[in-house]
């Protein structure tokens, strides 16, 4: 079981927590109407096998949302944060 | 009598004051307090104790604790029977009773021991290429293999007991209550850091007053380590009642902990390897250090002559202990050509054979054994030489070198290693915050193991920020025990896997079959399978496929150890979470009232809501009809409590709205409702609800009870992640109003007479208004809304108050004879007003589906807009929303029906291209005195007066319906708008 710090409340254990969605995930602009562009964003997720960030919630905590940079094969949190803050290294190796 | 005839008179730490009566197979027993079943057993003479799984070849008791492959038995009777506990486990009580399983119809006389003289019908992977075609043949083998195998029966009635469950945190968890772990646990200890012990036998292995001193200490006995998961999050099941013959009232009978370490010491032990030799199997050939520890510990000769073989030192040892208990030592047989000076020194007066091997174990009367037939062997290849060499024995006391217990280093991660010189693997590099240490690391020396365990508990200590102890330096030179793997190289049956029944044969055929990794030879023998996942076999079957592949052990590598380390019931799996407390139950404030009134509920999610109040000389449909005739007719009221509600604030409350409801809301002025509908970001229908504005910058949303967290979070997720610049604010209030409907064409009557500061006229308070006032102080909220298409209202208050407004409704409207109705008459009615609910909102339909189209703005984006446009979700042939009625007027439509075109096709579910839609909804409309139904059909909407057919795969029924519109009750609305 995971071991996941909430920016706000701190180092929770992860049944407090839900996976809600990839963290680098950005809505196409109210004005952007490409089916495409939309598409993208709600089906086309890039998974990694190593570090990626997540957008996780705090469901059974305070409710807000974090982004959390995990390594997928070692479980290994390198980072928590705000769902627009900028962790530290070591980064998301996808951009 | 005693009948203990092979226990002495004294050692041992068993308690000879209490005795304790057993039953084994139906037959009386006694044994000792201290005692475990497995060492009852052996004192009272028992040596066949169970029938191997696939030959079903007698067997004895091979170890004495976890290693057990074979004394698998089934324990007590009724709710409490329990399967597969290993008899060396066991903790004795009196009046346990415990039967062998594996064997049928006898222990004695076994009718499928016949296998054993058929064996080369029975090779490795016997099953799937007996059984692979034709396939449902498996199904009728299946029922009789696992019969004969006899894997113990599963209790058929409830648990009677009680379980718990417990999440504790410490500083430095240590698995392992021998010299290592409670050395470590002291060091750790000392340093004044929280420390949890966990050991699985009743007591530690040394009396230490130190440790239970120690208010930071926690030892729990009786407790095994089952799992070591990610962030040293660790499951602990302790047996606090299951050796006692039942628990007392209300005590636990187990409990499941959870610990969170920051960080972990394991000194799990090691297990002894067996020898693979010819009819090594036989009752009475046991590892030598269970010989041992029933010797020692419980003061029990595992027979009158042994003779032990060895591949290396440890069994000297085992033999002195033996041979001071009262077994008489025929002969040490030892593979090794030499031995050292200082082991012979160990077995003086013994006979000792070096460079011996046994190459048959003969049986006597049951199946025991009764004699070994030895050999010398050719000290590079093993083979055997020379003249063979009988001895008489019940007891072969076997030792192949030992396994250091590396399963939850494993399953933290930790990377193993081959060591050559202990010929085992060994924990090698950690992964996570964790030290093996003792045995456990391969350190098989006593003095060593203590210091290890003290450096190891002090700096476990001391990378957490305690002040702990100073290391001490080990005794240099100790080497390690050299332990050689042996196997006989050829001859009868040689049991590699006990509990599965693999021979050394058929590993070499999964050889030749090409069967050759780990995970192949695993599955294709099943080597180590069982219960005990291979603990006592799994080396000895890597090492002699290396061997058929002329590798080394490190190259063939090793399957991965999985939790749990040994199996935990189900029972402490699911804790208290059974029966009513399966699952949280969430309750309105009227729920004890509509209990007293006897009425009858259905679960929505995790609420419960009343279905109909049972009236007497009614049936139940009769009651259901009566509520919902009496709504149109006069008023009634209904708990709605469990509707989600949001509570939406800021500057920008409106623009958030706006963007995630297809509706316009910006002409939405204050004390107006308004009905609305939100997509998912795919463009499918999510929920539907009201939106409410109760200021300027303020609104009250309501979901479906079922949606409303998966609304929250999404709205949330949206006001978070997505929109951060939007000045808004969500708060669920869902439990802090409860919620009453008051509908019917006497509600605003009703309504004048509670709350007569409101003008309750038409144009102060038209449709779709919504009025705040108060009642004594109390808050109120009413919104002039209807689901059933009555004139109706909502009306929220305080979820404390809820119960004084709801019997204040229904004494106020006596004389307007109001009554309360439950979901089954709000299913009715909103039935015949053709309203949807999450029948018809199956995540399949679009807003156009619905006939909600015209709602969807044009003048605004809004989330699901953008992929509504899809080519998918605005072709022709969509299935919409039409109302159904029987085209025979009185028959009623069959739930959850197929709707086809023609009632002689075959039946649907062979041809899915004839099905056009489907019943989502049907009732007998008591308004209409009529079924009627709601169901989504291929461009219903076109399709009004036509005639199609309701068939249900389920009943076999075929009802020739007619589509209508779906409003049935009153389209033009003049009972809503009056």
């Amino acid at each position: 079981m995971l071991h996941i710090a909430c920016p706000w409340c701190g180092l929770r254990a992860q049944s407090e927590f839900t996976y809600a969605n990839d963290g680098t995930l950005i809505r196409p602009d109210l004005s952007n109407d490409s089916i495409d562009d939309h598409y993208n964003y709600v089906y086309a997720r890039d998974p990694r096998r190593g570090i990626q960030d997540e957008m996780w919630r705090h469901s059974a905590g305070c409710g807000q949302f974090l982004k959390v940079r995990r390594d997928t094969l070692t479980h290994e949190i390198h980072a928590t944060g705000a769902p627009q803050d900028d962790l530290d290294v070591p980064k998301d190796d996808r951009s | 009598m005693t009948g203990q005839v092979f226990r002495n008179g004294a050692g041992g730490r068993i308690d000879r004051t209490v005795p304790l009566s057993f039953t084994f197979d139906g037959k009386n027993y006694q044994g000792f307090q201290g005692d475990t079943l497995a060492s009852a057993l052996l004192a009272n003479g028992v040596r066949v104790v169970g029938r191997s799984f696939k030959y079903h070849r007698p067997r004895g008791i091979l170890g004495a604790g976890f290693e057990e492959p074979n004394a698998l038995v089934q324990l007590g009777d009724g709710a409490r029977t329990e399967p597969n506990t290993q008899a060396t486990r066991v903790e004795l009580f009196d009046g346990l009773t415990a039967t062998s399983q594996n064997r049928w119809p006898s222990l004695q006389f076994d009718i499928s021991a016949i296998n054993g003289l058929f064996h080369r019908l029975l090779p490795a992977g016997f099953y799937y290429k007996t059984f692979m075609a034709p396939a449902n043949l498996w199904m009728t083998y299946e029922k009789i293999i696992r019969r004969a195998a006899g894997m113990g029966r599963a209790p058929t009635q409830m648990d009677p007991d009680i379980y718990a469950r417990r999440f504790a945190h410490c500083n430095v968890l240590v698995i392992g209550g021998g010299p290592a772990g409670v050395s470590a646990a002291l060091a750790a200890g000392q340093s004044g850091a929280r420390v949890i012990l966990a050991e699985d036998n009743p007591q530690l292995s040394v009396s230490e007053t130190e440790l239970a001193d120690m208010d930071n200490v926690t030892v729990l006995t009786r407790t095994m380590a089952a799992a070591y998961y990610d962030h040293n999050t660790l499951i602990l099941s302790e047996r606090i009642a299951d050796h006692k013959p039942a628990p007392a009232p209300f005590e636990t009978r187990q409990r499941m902990w959870k610990v969170r370490a920051q960080q972990v010491v394991l000194a799990t032990g090691a297990l002894e390897r067996p020898l693979v030799f010819p009819n090594n199997d036989r009752p009475g050939v046991m590892l030598a250090s269970a010989a041992q520890c029933y010797a020692a510990d419980f003061a029990v000769r595992a027979g009158n002559q042994a003779v032990v073989f060895t591949n290396n030192d440890s069994a000297y040892g085992a033999a002195r202990d033996m041979k001071a208990a009262g077994i008489d030592i025929a002969a040490i047989i030892d593979t090794r050509p030499e031995i050292s000076d200082s082991t012979r020194e160990l077995a003086t007066n013994t006979k000792v054979l070096t460079g011996h091997a046994i190459i048959d174990v003969a049986s006597g009367r049951g199946g025991a054994t009764r004699g070994v037939t030895l050999k010398a062997i050719h000290p590079d290849t093993g083979a055997p030489k020379g003249s063979p060499i009988d001895i008489a024995c019940d007891v072969v006391a076997m030792s192949g070198g030992w396994n250091p217990t590396i399963h939850l280093f494993s399953q933290s991660k930790g990377k193993i290693k081959y060591d050559g010189a202990r010929a085992a693997f060994v924990p090698g590099q950690s992964f996570q915050q964790e030290r093996s240490i003792g045995a456990a690391n391969g350190t098989f020396d006593h003095e060593a193991c203590i210091i290890e365990g003290h450096n190891a508990g002090a700096a476990a200590a001391r990378d957490v920020g305690f002040d702990a102890p100073d290391a001490r330096t080990s005794p240099s030179g100790i080497p390690p025990a050299a332990q050689p793997l042996w196997s006989a190289p050829t001859g009868a049956k040689r049991f590699v896997d006990f509990q599965n029944d693999v021979t050394a044969d058929d590993i070499g055929l999964a050889y030749r079959e090409g069967y050759q990794s780990v995970e192949h030879l695993k599955r294709y023998t099943t080597l180590g399978m069982g219960t005990d996942q291979g603990r006592t076999s799994n080396v000895n079957g890597l090492a002699i496929m290396a061997d058929h592949r002329r590798l080394d052990i490190p190259e063939v590598g090793t399957t991965t150890f999985r939790p749990p380390f040994s199996p935990i019931t189900l029972g402490g799996i699911a804790g208290w979470h059974t029966g009513q407390n399966f699952e949280a139950t969430r309750q309105s404030a009227m729920s004890a009232w509509h209990e007293a009134q006897g009425a009858t509920f259905s679960n929505a999610g995790l609420w419960r809501r009343p279905e109909y109040y049972p009236r007497t000389g009614m049936t139940p449909a009769e009651a259901v009809h009566h509520e919902a005739r009496h709504v149109r007719e006069k008023v009634g009221v209904v708990d709605v409590s469990t509707l989600g509600k949001i509570d939406v604030q800021g500057r920008d409350a409106l623009e958030f709205l706006s963007r995630v409801y297809i509706n316009n809301l910006t002409k939405l002025p204050v004390g107006k409702c308004r009905y609305g509908v939100m997509l998912r970001e795919d463009g499918f229908v999510f929920d539907d609800g009201t939106i409410t504005r109760l200021a300027e910058m303020r609104f009250l949303v309501t979901t479906t009870t079922t949606h409303a967290g998966p609304v929250m979070t999404h709205l949330e997720y949206l006001a978070q992640v997505q929109w951060p610049e939007l000045d808004v604010h969500l708060l669920s209030v869902s439990e802090d109003w409860a919620g009453i409907a008051i509908a019917g064409p006497n509600s605003r009557t009703l309504l004048s007479q509670l709350f007569q500061d409101v003008d309750f006229a038409n144009e102060a308070f038209p449709f779709m208004g919504y009025r705040e006032t108060n009642a004594g102080g109390v808050p109120v909220r009413l919104f002039r809304i209807s689901f059933s298409g009555e004139h109706a209202y909502e009306l929220n208050v305080p979820a404390d108050y809820g119960l004084n407004f709801w019997t204040a409704l229904l004494e106020t409207g006596a004389d307007l004879d109001v009554i309360p109705y439950g979901t089954e008459a709000m299913n009715i009615l909103r039935i015949e007003k053709g309203h949807v609910t999450g029948a018809e909102l199956n995540g399949r339909v679009t807003a156009d589906d619905l006939g909600f189209a015209g709602m969807m703005s044009k003048l605004k984006p809004f989330v699901g807009q953008v992929l509504a446009r899809r080519d998918a979700l605005t072709a022709k042939g969509r299935r919409q929303l039409v109302g159904l009625v029987p085209a025979d007027g009185e028959t009623p439509i069959p739930a959850g029906a197929q709707i086809l075109a023609d009632p002689d096709a075959p039946p649907p579910e062979f041809t899915p291209a004839a099905i056009l839609g489907e019943v989502t909804s049907n009732c007998y409309s008591p308004a209409l005195g009529h079924p009627i139904g709601l169901g989504l059909v291929e461009d219903g909407s076109d399709r009004h007066g036509d005639t199609l057919y309701a068939h249900s795969p389920i009943t076999s029924e075929t009802v020739a319906i007619t589509l209508t519109n779906p409003v049935f009750v009153d389209p033009a609305g003049g009972r809503l708008h009056g």
